[in-house]
């Protein structure tokens, strides 16, 4: 790929130089696959852009999509690139959320970002108008079907032509009401500089085909799943998300039918296509062309990559496809990366060395020790430290803070100076919360600071889920705890909620207990592991008052019976 | 004979999918548009079905228009075997 300064150059030179380029491939359950080539897929993307200059978005402004998988999100979104506006694609309403909750994340979501038109279909109107006011920052919703059909492009007239490589191309959020208050704000540069530090480290080439289910809302779908190959020009077969959770057999019916190469994958999904495929679905596949299947995006376990490959080896699966990356949104996407095509290192270190001292020693012989899987080196362009408490680097193997300095950082949280400040230091360099080590260059994760849950590689703030617990009738305000447990089983973290109350009554517990399973069910779509209600006074808190979650976790674990190891 | 078909229903999916054993669900209960089954238990309600009944249901068809209920459900598995 040839370093461009803006997203709309790229489009230009892709329209003028490969036009009947294949470049993605759309997939629906029980639907012919909808192939398009860059001119169709940059002329649908004009007609966006022709209906939001009519509406009177200006470039420079935000544009929220709230769109599913399919050919209008991909419109919508190149469309505002072409106009020079700034996409941020936000979840569609799912059945297990309640309509209100998402309206008022929704709500939370404007106020700040302070958007000027929302993108939807005709039929989600009505959802969310009630979240719109009169005095917010929303002057148009635009609808799908009002949207121009596609177009030539005049590329002399598009409003993205002024648009200057170091200005803010896109927004990424993560999930919730924390989530979408915080929305990382990326330049034109900081991507294609990702993207070519990218491209070195998994020696991608022009023959490479990229299959994804991952959601485009979410920052590994968003760009390993969608930027990246339609900027680089590499074949993009995407599905939807909903479809591949029906049936994860379908990831691997593409990758065989398109000659898949490149997939991102949260670690939960390596056990989900494993133990959920039948065989009956696999009779025939070719996996021969799938050279790197990264994991990414929440905590990676040997386990599941072994279960992988005993399930997909037999149909010409390579083992040293499997590859690891440590990624966030605020470096663009990759941190590290472990090299494709060769076994991945997993350092086996002594635990009460971890757990007592911050140490990540070799294991001895007998003594109880933790498999760690490595992420890789840096890729190109990026710096890792481990740092203490003090900011100060520690030396290899021990373990500190993870800080990451790059030419492909965050311009900022979107109208969060606040939030901005509070993870960079003077220099650049960014403070990722998470807690790891290095050995020989290679990055090890050990766990994070910052008591964020990750459930299949959705980032899940325990917080809200608190708020949620709270506003049930019999529970104590403030007096409720959120916090992840590993799931062996399906690899990945499951939610617990610990919840004082009043009541000793059996039943009406039992009550309180389906009411507040039903209200963060239904406030923020996780499902919970369990819901653990106790007597007044058995949280533990700070020493300033504030939910001691981790404390709170240890103590659960110690009485409750759950049978997660600690 | 379908309401017998309804109970084990509800027990196998109460403590294999929803892994609340002592859970009951009513014949008439939503299951999908609620969200009380999550999306990524809808596979596994489906190979269920496939192992203890032997009837196949599509993937397309994991969705609140082809069955919501455990009736809706059970009549699913009756026409298919």
């Amino acid at each position: 790929m040839q370093q461009m300064t803006t997203f709309f150059e790229r489009l230009r030179q892709a329209y003028h130089e490969q036009p009947d380029f294949r470049i993605l491939t759309l997939q629906h359950a029980g639907q012919d696959d909808l192939p398009l080539t860059y001119r169709q897929l940059i002329e649908g993307a004009a007609g966006y852009a022709g209906t939001y200059q009519r509406a009177g978005i200006q470039p420079g402004e935000v544009v929220i999509l709230i769109l599913e998988h399919g050919s209008d999100l991909v419109f919508a979104f190149w469309g505002a690139v072409l106009h020079g506006a700034i996409p941020a694609i936000m979840p569609f309403l799912t059945e297990k959320l309640l309509p209100e909750r998402y309206r008022a994340d929704l709500a939370a979501l404007i106020m700040i970002t302070k958007p000027a038109a929302i993108v939807t279909y005709p039929a989600f109107e009505e959802e969310i108008q009630p979240a719109l006011s009169s005095e917010d920052s929303v002057r148009q919703v635009i609808l799908s079907n009002s949207a121009l059909p596609p177009v030539r492009p005049d590329f002399s007239q598009l409003g993205g032509r002024s648009r200057l490589a170091e200005e803010i191309v896109l927004l990424q959020h993560s999930s919730g009401t924390t989530g979408l208050q915080k929305g990382v704000a990326l330049s034109h540069q900081a991507v294609f500089n990702q993207l070519a530090n990218l491209k070195v480290a998994i020696a991608q080439t022009d023959q490479d085909v990229v299959v994804s289910w991952l959601p485009l809302y979410h920052d590994m779908g968003l760009i390993a799943g969608f930027l990246m190959p339609i900027l680089a020009g590499n074949h993009l077969v995407l599905m939807s998300p909903f479809d591949w959770v029906r049936s994860p057999q379908r990831l691997m019916q593409a990758v065989s039918t398109y000659k898949g190469s490149l997939t991102w994958l949260p670690n939960f999904a390596y056990y989900f296509c494993a133990q959920k495929t039948r065989d009956r679905h696999l009779s025939g596949l070719d996996l021969s062309s799938w050279r790197a299947i990264i994991n990414c995006s929440e905590p990676v376990r040997a386990d599941g990559h072994q279960a992988f490959i005993a399930k997909f080896e037999p149909y010409g699966l390579n083992p040293l496809a499997l590859a690891v990356s440590y990624a966030m949104a605020e470096n663009v996407f990759a941190v590290t990366q472990t090299a494709p095509g060769v076994a991945l290192r997993v350092d086996e270190i002594d635990r009460d060395a971890l757990q007592t001292r911050n140490l990540a020693l070799p294991a001895q012989d007998e003594a109880a020790s933790l498999l760690m899987v490595s992420c890789g080196k840096a890729i190109p362009n990026v710096s890792i430290r481990i740092v203490d408490s003090e900011k100060q680097d520690l030396p290899e193997r021990q373990v500190g803070e993870v800080v990451v300095r790059s030419n492909s950082m965050l311009t900022g949280y979107y109208h969060r100076p606040d939030a901005t400040e509070a993870v960079m230091l003077p220099d650049g360099s960014y403070l990722t919360g998470d807690f790891g080590y290095l050995a020989e260059g290679e990055l090890f994760i050990t766990g994070r600071k910052k008591d964020l849950i990750i459930v299949g590689g959705k980032n899940i703030y325990p917080q809200d889920l608190e708020i949620l617990a709270m506003e049930v009738e019999g529970v104590h305000p403030g007096r409720v705890s959120a916090f992840g447990i590993f799931d062996e089983h399906k690899g990945t973290e499951d939610v617990v909620i610990v919840a004082e109350v009043d009541i000793e009554d059996i039943a009406e517990r039992q009550l309180i207990a389906d009411n507040i399973r039903q209200a963060i069910t239904r406030g923020s779509a996780v499902a919970l592991r369990n819901v653990y209600l106790v007597s007044a006074g058995w949280m533990i808190k700070t020493s300033s008052g504030k939910n001691a979650r981790l404390a709170n976790r240890e103590k659960y674990l110690a009485e409750s019976g759950d049978s997660a190891s600690p | 004979m379908t309401t017998d078909l309804i109970s084990a229903l509800s027990q196998r999916i109460a403590s294999e999918i929803l892994k609340q054993p002592a859970r009951t669900i009513a014949a008439d209960e939503k299951l999908i548009s609620s969200g009380l089954v999550d999306s990524f238990s809808l596979v596994d309600l489906s190979l269920m079905i496939e192992d203890d009944y032997g009837v196949q249901i599509d993937d397309t068809e994991l969705n609140a228009e082809t069955f919501d209920t455990l009736n809706e459900l059970a009549a699913l598995i009756q026409s298919r075997q």
